[in-house]
């Protein structure tokens, strides 16, 4: 058993801690949330530049060798500051759905633009009435001379409105909630018919409502085999659930140590408040829940690549637990800042609606308490 | 990071699953902590394993201990926990005999050590007092110096209480005040060793919930003591009584043991019937076992952290409070869940229907059912004891958040 880290991956964690402490600061954040982009271009080719981009991806199509820990690595640190650049969408889930059921053509198409950071993903796999269900669907897909013409609704796909590319998730055959007739399609934004709605999220980030409108795609849009999408889907996006639980962990550190150190600073009844009892065995029950979460993190993280079952049931057992802490934590830590933790200005409550949104992205804890007593 | 195990330690799994399931005497196994228990069954495996010297693996090789990696000793908890054997108690082997042989002398090294390695001598602690639980510090039993004839020696006085298994003990620690005009509490206390022959030791049983005799009183009146039994310097006593705390608590977590209670309580709710389905398929009981399992796995993970930090060199510190703030409470939920999975038959008191048959078979309800409530009602004093739960969020909230 080996808990340490690669000498690369310590490189990693120095460079970008020290990145998001210099050029990620509290102001320039809020600038770029509130520009008319709503991101930061510039931090996202620096990320490019730095190779972050390229980590998990495999040398033979020009990335680094790296995997799932690399990404939890990057993650972590992004959690830390907040970061809202969609590293998530694009390189863990398009990454992914490449890596994973590519073809070499759509993997030569797409990776080393992803890696270079002039290609952009969003995930479009919710939908109005399918909550967390990647197989509730009411987005078709349907067969039409040589390509697939697509129609249908999808829901706060995040990152949509910065993304060149969607990843979308269709039924091309049987009824919804079926597992057999999931298909995943790569659609470029710009094709006819896609309109998109885009609006700023709760958590600094922008997201998009997707119309398809009898959209047309080549047949060479599909990952892998038609209808049998499922198990990848999942695949995915138990991958980005681990990497956002490394970023929650991240965020919950750091909303911990500035709940820890207002306390020692806020006076009330002429000492500090962190002398209260009271108030230090709540900081030490966040203190727990964060361990124990960065310890489900580690544990869902190196299972990623394990059988469906054991992965399904170790990554649903992150999710619930981390999701449980970072409601813990980004309340405990609201209340323990009194009235400034409900201000705009201060920054803890901005970790606290990050982690309010975290735990309910690709499945809250009751869905993955239900994944995993399915999976006893 | 890696978490898989080695073919090493795959090796070392199998040699030690077989000297278990060769040496391990069957009549014992899963025996656990039923209180019906003699006080040669809880020595038994003790015993067998102090001739293999597998009886003290996280000691030092100098003093007695296997050498044994944090892995190897965490793959031998949990082949014990497979079998549930008793493991030998922790008063000689993790308590005492750390402070022997860090803090003793060579004679007391020579004297005591080989008895806490055999299982042969049984140690007992004497920390707590009436008027001193969490505040232990305030504690008031005196040991004063004199001079006479036979040598220096110690005259101690004073009443300690839930002093565990005190009953069968041949030697007890002891932590007494020898400087009661010290300048803060903690600086005037000693380590002593007394041996609970001594004239003028008396141990009064406690009934506790559960209808077992588990823990004592133990009263010292005027008891001599050679002052070669002190441990380390005078008025050093609280030094030891911490180092021998966070020892305590790093394996008191009883991640492997809970982990086969887990596996035991699905067997339980998949017997059990609710509305004619197994108990286990209802959602609100499976939920409860999820969170349990997933808090469980959680900790377990956080262990292993833990020990590989100390592997790196770093002892076990404060974060060992969280293992026992967070082992504790997966003990203690594990028997509710327990308790509230055999529905009626929790309540028979199964202690008197023994009396009655005069044997430990129960004629009464399933097999698993027995004990179910009297191990929930023990099991409280696992948040209590070894530094109340409340006494580990301070030390947390000291020694690693800085409040």
């Amino acid at each position: 058993m080996d808990f340490n880290f690669t000498e690369e991956q310590d490189m990693v964690r120095d460079g970008l801690s020290r990145m998001v402490r210099e050029q990620y600061d509290w102001e320039t954040r809020r600038k770029a949330i509130e520009s008319e982009a709503g991101w930061s271009p510039e931090i996202w080719s620096q990320l490019a530049e730095l190779g972050i981009l390229g980590m998990p991806f495999s040398e033979d199509v020009g990335g680094f060798g790296g995997g799932a820990m690399d990404a939890m690595v990057v993650m972590e640190e992004f959690g830390k500051g907040l970061v809202i650049e969609p590293f998530v969408p694009t390189v863990v889930c398009a990454g992914g759905f490449l890596k994973h059921g590519g073809s070499d053509a759509q993997k030569q198409e797409h990776i080393s633009a992803i890696i270079g950071g002039e290609r952009v993903f969003a995930f479009a796999y919710a939908e109005p009435k399918g909550r967390y269900n990647y197989a509730d669907l009411q987005t078709t897909a349907k067969k039409d001379g040589g390509g697939y013409t697509l129609n249908g609704h999808k829901a706060v796909v995040i990152g949509a409105p910065w993304a060149s590319h969607l990843i979308v998730t269709a039924r091309t055959s049987g009824e919804r909630r079926d597992q057999d007739g999931v298909s995943v399609f790569i659609v470029e934004k710009a094709t006819d018919g896609v309109v998109t709605r885009d609006y700023e999220t709760v958590d600094g980030r922008r997201a998009s409502e997707v119309y398809f409108e009898n959209v047309s795609i080549p047949s060479d849009a599909l990952i892998g085999e038609e209808g049998a999408a499922l198990p990848l889907i999942e695949q995915v996006a138990d991958e980005a659930i681990a990497a956002q639980c490394a970023e929650a962990c991240g965020a919950m550190k750091v909303a911990h140590s500035m709940t820890v150190e207002y306390s020692r600073q806020r006076k009330q009844f002429g000492v500090p408040i962190g002398s209260f009892q009271v108030l230090q065995h709540r900081m030490v029950d966040m203190y727990t829940a964060y361990e124990t979460s960065l310890s489900l993190t580690y544990l869902a993280t190196l299972k990623l690549d394990a059988p469906e079952r054991e992965r399904k049931r170790h990554v649903s057992a992150a999710k619930v637990g981390v999701g449980q802490a970072a409601r813990l934590i980004g309340q405990e830590a609201v209340q323990i800042h009194g009235g400034n933790g409900v201000t705009d200005e201060y920054a803890i409550g901005h970790y606290f609606k990050r982690l309010t949104i975290f735990e309910s992205e690709f499945g809250n804890v009751d869905h993955h308490m239900k994944r995993h007593i399915s999976l006893a | 990071m890696n978490l898989d195990f080695t073919p090493e330690e795959q090796a070392f799994r199998d040699e030690v699953r077989a000297f278990i399931a060769e040496n391990h005497p069957k009549h014992l196994e899963g025996m656990g902590n039923r209180e019906d228990m003699s006080s040669e069954d809880m020595t038994a495996w003790h015993k067998i394993l102090g001739k293999k010297g597998w009886s003290a693996p996280a000691w030092p090789v100098e003093y007695g201990g296997t050498g044994w990696t944090p892995t190897q000793r965490y793959i031998w908890s949990e082949e014990n926990a497979r079998v549930g054997t008793f493991m030998p108690l922790p008063f000689g082997v993790s308590m005492v005999g750390p402070v022997i042989y860090t803090f003793g002398n060579d004679e007391q090294k020579a004297k005591h050590l080989p008895g806490i390695l055999s299982g042969d001598v049984w140690w007992c602690q004497g920390y707590s007092e009436p008027g001193a639980g969490s505040d232990l510090a305030s504690l008031k039993t005196t040991a004063v110096r004199a001079t006479d004839s036979e040598g220096d020696h110690y005259i101690i006085n004073g009443q300690k209480t839930w002093t565990t298994l005190a009953q069968h003990a041949d030697w007890g620690f002891f932590l007494c005040r020898t400087d009661p005009d010290a300048a803060k509490p903690q600086e005037g206390i000693s380590f002593i060793l007394i041996d609970m022959k001594s004239p003028g030791v008396e141990v009064k049983p406690i009934k506790l919930l559960d209808g077992g005799y588990e823990v004592n009183e133990t009263w010292l009146t005027d008891v001599r003591v050679p002052v070669e039994n002190l441990v380390g310097a005078e008025n050093q006593g609280w030094t030891y009584a911490k180092f021998l705390l966070a020892h305590e608590r790093s394996g008191i977590a009883g991640v492997a043991r809970s982990k086969r209670g887990v596996e035991k309580l699905r067997e339980i709710a998949a017997n059990e019937t609710i509305d004619g389905d197994p108990l286990i398929d209802d959602f609100d009981f499976a939920r409860k076992v999820s969170q349990l399992e997933i808090d469980l796995t959680a900790l377990e993970i956080t262990e292993l952290r833990t020990l590989a930090n100390e592997q790196a060199g770093k002892g076990p510190g404060p974060e060992s409070s969280i293992l026992k703030i967070k082992g504790t409470e997966i003990q203690q939920r594990l028997t509710e869940l327990t308790l509230e999975a055999v529905g009626n038959y929790g309540t028979p008191y199964y202690g008197s229907i023994a009396k009655d048959t005069g044997s430990n078979e129960y004629p009464i309800g399933p097999d698993y059912a027995a004990h179910s409530a009297s191990t929930y009602f023990n099991m409280r004093k696992t948040s209590i004891y070894g530094g109340s739960n409340e006494i580990q969020r301070n030390i947390i909230s000291k020694m690693i958040l800085g409040l």
